[in-house]
């Protein structure tokens, strides 16, 4: 029999670090970003390096108008910052911050967090269609040709630590993992990290919001909380491929003491990798379309298979 | 009747719904978001027929790439943002029948192949990904290398077209 309290408890930490965890990205974007910049970033929200800056921002978006366009599809318009959002969330529920630290121990984890996240860019593309404006519906389409030329490389590289450990379970990934890994799978988790970058629309592979050319693509119309929802669910996709990342190449909770500490040990590579995101974003400049589909095909699609096939020489001869 | 029976139908029963408003909706985006729908009550099926593995896959191809594949072709070709008054098809009487018609096959060949089987699901590992492994690369591995090279096929048909587009 379940234990309810036992599986309440887990979700209520699931939901607590999904409404937690985007935000101190975000602040630590604001302050990182500022630094490398030779700027200082928000100072006086909350009187200590304006802790509280975004909280601010939450207010202030509250309190904006809901504009809705006239030509506007008002059901679809309505309804997309909630699918943009809510799969990062599920997706959570599978993480395992310890060796018995995940929500919801599903066998085939691996399978369901890569397929819920799939599911989050159609609220990009039903944005891009709903707002009946045309640089929302550039965007959609560079949406589209986006997560479709790096949904591949991103399937296959997951693939490959599942081939490696000889599980689809994210528990079993992580705790097959040892040291070796970082040599041995490390074109996956390149390749992994960086389509993963792609389909969440990080800079530099922002272009389908490209706010210079096309005005925020997809998200042009939206205002207030509509629009605070998708720049969560940006910061969300942040957290959540952080940690993916780590549960699947950098061991999740393994450490020394890793017994007593181990959801500190996911808790700060997730939180190192997510700096990683940050730092990409101020590092490089925007690619061109073009650019971001000859590297999809042509850089890490052969990449990941010669990646595939390294691991099945692996496998089969140790 | 149990609990997994009601959610069984109640799915089913959107599936069906929604695969009708795929076919009768007036705005082609609203098509493609009612097929989001239908693909996903259909994964839920599978999720309660203990497939579980199936039903990720489902999502993950069917939603995840097939759907932003359909949307994306009709912001290549058409993309119409609101209603569009001329998209019912003049011989959509053929095409219902021919629907119907495919699907009291498929219906009476189940039924006549499968009808009095039960299968106990409370077992375990009737759906997971190791069971499904083996029995697809065991028993049904010719139909799956014969699928792939049909795959394949369209690939290099794919390339050929777009290749003459080019010299022209």
């Amino acid at each position: 029999m379940i234990d309810w309290w036992d599986l309440a408890l887990r979700l209520g930490v699931v939901l607590v670090a999904f409404l937690v965890l985007p935000l101190l990205v975000g602040q630590l974007e604001h302050k990182a970003m500022a630094h490398m910049q030779s700027r200082v970033g928000p100072m006086y929200a909350g009187g200590f390096h304006g802790w509280a800056q975004l909280i601010a921002d939450g207010v202030k978006f509250v309190q904006k108008e809901d504009v809705l366009p006239t030509a506007a599809d008002r059901h679809v318009f309505r309804l997309a910052p909630a699918v943009a959002l809510l799969p990062y969330l599920i997706v959570l529920v599978v993480i395992p911050i310890a060796p018995d630290g995940a929500a919801s121990s599903l066998d085939v984890s691996l399978f369901f967090a890569l397929a819920v996240m799939s599911v989050g860019v159609l609220g990009s593309l039903m944005a891009g269609w709903a707002s009946a404006n045309k640089f929302s519906l550039l965007g959609g389409l560079r949406v589209a040709a986006q997560l479709m030329s790096y949904e591949l490389p991103f399937v296959l590289a997951a693939v490959s630590a599942a081939m490696a450990a000889g599980t689809l379970s994210l528990t079993g990934i992580a705790a097959a993992w040892n040291p070796w890994w970082l040599l041995w799978q490390l074109p996956a988790m390149v390749v992994f990290f960086i389509a993963g970058l792609a389909e969440l629309q990080r800079p530099p592979f922002d272009m389908p919001v490209a706010d210079a050319e096309i005005i925020f693509g997809p998200y042009t119309e939206y205002t207030g909380i509509r629009f605070a929802l998708f720049l969560l669910a940006e910061y969300a996709g942040i957290v959540v491929l952080a940690a993916l990342t780590t549960v699947l190449f950098l061991g999740g909770w393994q450490g020394p003491w890793s017994d007593q500490l181990g959801w500190l040990w996911t808790l700060l590579k997730t939180g190192a990798v997510s700096f990683l995101v940050i730092w990409l974003r101020v590092a490089y400049p925007r690619m061109r379309e073009d650019q971001l589909q000859s590297l999809a095909w042509k850089g890490l699609v052969p990449l990941v298979l010669l990646q595939l096939v390294i691991t099945t020489v692996g496998v089969l001869a140790l | 009747m149990t609990l997994v029976e009601v959610l069984f139908l109640l799915l089913g029963a959107m599936a069906l719904g929604s695969a009708v408003l795929v076919a009768v909706s007036a705005n082609l985006v609203h098509c493609a978001l009612w097929l989001v729908v239908t693909l996903g009550a259909l994964a839920g099926c599978y999720l309660l027929l203990a497939a579980e593995f199936v039903a990720w896959v489902q999502v993950l191809i069917y939603l995840g790439a097939v759907v932003v594949l359909l949307l994306f072709a009709l912001m290549l070709t058409r993309a119409p943002t609101g209603a569009v008054p001329d998209l019912t098809s003049s011989n959509r009487f053929l095409a219902a029948f021919t629907a119907a018609a495919a699907s009291g096959l498929l219906i009476v060949s189940f039924a006549a192949g499968f009808g009095g089987t039960r299968i106990e699901i409370g077992s375990g590992d009737i759906g997971s990904a190791g069971a499904l492994g083996s029995t697809l690369f065991g028993a049904w591995v010719l139909g799956f290398e014969v699928l792939s090279v049909l795959l394949l096929a369209a690939l290099i048909g794919a390339i050929v077209l777009s290749r003459r587009q080019e010299r022209d």
